[in-house]
C-alpha cells in the first residue's frame, strides 16, 4: 500500500509554494501600483498642448515638448555609440579572445564599469568629454556619458547573445571555406541579432531614464529653443522631473506636471521594452530559433 | 589498374593537450570510393576525420604531426589557405546543422562566400546541389521557407547539398545518419553509393552494416590506432587480425 503524504509535508510544500508565488507576484503589483500613483497624480496634466508646447511662466505652465526631444536625442547619440562599441567588443570577447589573463581583466574591468554609480559617469564626462575634449554641456557630451554607462549592459547581452548561438552553426560554415569573419558576419551576427537588439533596447530604456550622468553633462536647467547643433545642450525628461521637484520656482504647484512628466518618461521606457520584445518575437519566429 | 590515390596520411599523430589521441596513422583514400572508419567510441576515428579538412585545428591546445595530402598538396603546408582545403574537402555533421535560413540560403551560402554574385547562377547550382542530394523534389516549392522546417532527415539531405554546392572533391561525414530514423538513414546511404560516382567519401559510422552498405573500403580504427584497412568484403569476410574479427563480430565495443 503507498504512504499518504504527511500533513506536515503537505502543509510545508503549500507555505513555500505561497511564499514563492507571492513574491513573484508582488514586482507585478508594485509596477502597478507605480503606474497607478503616477496615473491618477498626473493624468490631468497630460494633454496635447503639455506634449508639444515649451514651459511657460517660469516653468510652472506649459509643456514639456523640450524635454522629450532632448530624452531622444540624447538616446540616439547614446544608441549610435554604444550599440557599435559594445557589440564589436563582445564579438571580439566570444569569437576571437584566446581565453587568459587579459580577457580576464577586460572582462572584470567590464563588470566593474556596470557597478559605477551614475553619478560618477555624470562627473566623469564633465571633465571628460565637457572639458578636456571641449564639449561643453552638450547633447553629444550627455549621450557619450550615457553611452559609457550603458556599454557593460550592451556588451553583457550581446556576448549572451553571441553565446547562445549553437556552435554547429560555426562549424558549419567554417567547414564550408568560410573564413572567420564571414561566419561571424553572415551566420553567427543573424543568429544573435534579436538577443543583441533586446539588450540594447533594455540597456537605452535603462539611459533614458538617468539624471545622474546628464544632469552636468548635457541636460539644462531651461532651454526655451530646440537644439540646433549637437554641441547644443537640452532640456530632458528625467532632469525637468528633478528640477521640478527641487528646485522649481514653485513646487507644490508644479506637482501635476512633474507626475505628467513621469508618466511621460515611464511611458517611453515601456514602448522601448515593448519595441524590444516585439522585435525580438518577430524575428525569432521568421528564424524559428 | 591501380586505383588514383586522392587523399592520404603518412604517420599522422594527433594530440588533445598530452593525450595522444592518434597514433602513427597512415592511410590512402581511393578517388571515386567510399572509405569507412569503423570502431567502438573514443577510437579516434572522428577526431582523425577532422584532420583532413583542418577543422581540429578549432580545438585549442591540440598539436598533430605528420603529413597529410590531398592529391600532391600538403594540407598541413604553412602556406595552404585553410579556406581553399575546406572548400575542396567538405564536410557533413553527425547532427544535421542547417543554417536558420531559408532552403535557398542555406545551398546558396557556399557559392556566395566564394564570391557567386549572378543571381540565375546561384539558382543553377542551387537546383543541382538539391537534386544530387536528392531532395530537390521535396523542397522544390518552398525554396523560401527557413530549413528548420524540415524534418531531421531531410535536413541532413539538405547539408549535404550544401557541402555540394561548392563542388568539393571529397566529403567527409561524421556518422552522417547517427542521428536520424531507418528510413532517412537509408535514404542517405542510396545517397552515399550515388555521390561516390562524382566525389571522393570518407564516411565515419558506429554501424558496421551501413559500413557494409555504403563503403568499397573499410578501416578499423582502435584506440586512436589504425588496426586494419582493406576492401570492404574482405574486412568483414576475411578479416586479417583477431581484433578486428571480435569488433566486427561484435564481440567487444
Amino acid at each position: 500500500m503507498l504512504q499518504k503524504i504527511s500533513w506536515r509535508r503537505k502543509n510545508l510544500q503549500k507555505a513555500v509554494f505561497f511564499s514563492f508565488s507571492s513574491s513573484a507576484f508582488l514586482n507585478g503589483i508594485l509596477l502597478i501600483i507605480i503606474v497607478f500613483f503616477l496615473l491618477s497624480n498626473g493624468i490631468e496634466a497630460i494633454s496635447w498642448e503639455f506634449l508639444s508646447q515649451p514651459p511657460t511662466d517660469s516653468m510652472t505652465k506649459g509643456g514639456i515638448f523640450p524635454c522629450i526631444v532632448g530624452t531622444f536625442l540624447l538616446c540616439a547619440v547614446t544608441i549610435i555609440t554604444a550599440l557599435p562599441i559594445g557589440v564589436a567588443s563582445a564579438i571580439y570577447l566570444n569569437e576571437y579572445a584566446i581565453k587568459g589573463k587579459l580577457i580576464r581583466i577586460i572582462r572584470m574591468g567590464i563588470n566593474n564599469l556596470a557597478g559605477v554609480p551614475s553619478i560618477v559617469f555624470g562627473l566623469f564626462g564633465l571633465a571628460f568629454f565637457c572639458i578636456v575634449l571641449k564639449m561643453g554641456v552638450s547633447i553629444i557630451a550627455g549621450g557619450l556619458t550615457l553611452a559609457i554607462m550603458t556599454l557593460p549592459v550592451i556588451i553583457a547581452s550581446s556576448e549572451e547573445a553571441l553565446k547562445s548561438v549553437p556552435d554547429t552553426y560555426r562549424q558549419a560554415s567554417l567547414a564550408m571555406g568560410a573564413t572567420k569573419w564571414q561566419t561571424i558576419y553572415k551566420i553567427v551576427l543573424p543568429a544573435a541579432f534579436p538577443g543583441i537588439i533586446t539588450g540594447a533596447i533594455l540597456g537605452l530604456s535603462r539611459a533614458a531614464g538617468e539624471t545622474a550622468p546628464i544632469m552636468y553633462t548635457g541636460a539644462v536647467f531651461f532651454s526655451p529653443v530646440l537644439p540646433e547643433s549637437p554641441f547644443d545642450a537640452v532640456m530632458a525628461l528625467p532632469y525637468h522631473i528633478y528640477v521640478l521637484a527641487t528646485a522649481g520656482t514653485n513646487i507644490e504647484e508644479t506637482l501635476p506636471l512633474q507626475y505628467g512628466t513621469a508618466i511621460v518618461l515611464i511611458a517611453l521606457v515601456f514602448g522601448m521594452n515593448l519595441i524590444a520584445i516585439i522585435l525580438r518575437s518577430r524575428i525569432r519566429k521568421k528564424m524559428k530559433i | 589498374m591501380e586505383p588514383k590515390i586522392k587523399m592520404c596520411t603518412r604517420k599522422l599523430d594527433f594530440f588533445y593537450d598530452t593525450f595522444q589521441a592518434l597514433c602513427d596513422i597512415s592511410l590512402d583514400f581511393h578517388e571515386y570510393k567510399s572509405t569507412a572508419l569503423i570502431g567502438p567510441s573514443g577510437c579516434g576515428k572522428s577526431t582523425y576525420l577532422k584532420c583532413l579538412n583542418r577543422m581540429n585545428e578549432l580545438i585549442p591546445k591540440t598539436k598533430i604531426t605528420g603529413d597529410v595530402k590531398l592529391n600532391d598538396d600538403i594540407i598541413y603546408s604553412s602556406d595552404v589557405d585553410v579556406v581553399s582545403l575546406r572548400r575542396k574537402v567538405g564536410m557533413v555533421f553527425q547532427k544535421p546543422n542547417p543554417f536558420p535560413k531559408t532552403i535557398f540560403d542555406n545551398v546558396a551560402y557556399g557559392p556566395i562566400i566564394n564570391g557567386e554574385k549572378n543571381k540565375s547562377k546561384l539558382t543553377e547550382i542551387v537546383e543541382k546541389s538539391l537534386k544530387q542530394a536528392a531532395i530537390w523534389d521535396e523542397v522544390k516549392d518552398r525554396l523560401n521557407n527557413n530549413a528548420l522546417e524540415l524534418s531531421g532527415g531531410q535536413q541532413q539531405r539538405l547539408c549535404i547539398a550544401r557541402a555540394l554546392a561548392v563542388n568539393p572533391e571529397v566529403l567527409l561525414m561524421d556518422e552522417p545518419a547517427s542521428a536520424l530514423d531507418p528510413i532517412a538513414t537509408q535514404k542517405i546511404e542510396e545517397l552515399i553509393n550515388e555521390l561516390k560516382k562524382k566525389l571522393t567519401i570518407i564516411i565515419v559510422t558506429h554501424n558496421m552494416q551501413q559500413a557494409a552498405r555504403v563503403s568499397d573500403r573499410t578501416a578499423f580504427f582502435y584506440m586512436g590506432k589504425l588496426i586494419e584497412v582493406n576492401d570492404t568484403d574482405t574486412l568483414f569476410t576475411n578479416p586479417a587480425l583477431k581484433q578486428t574479427e571480435d569488433y566486427i563480430t561484435g564481440r567487444f565495443g
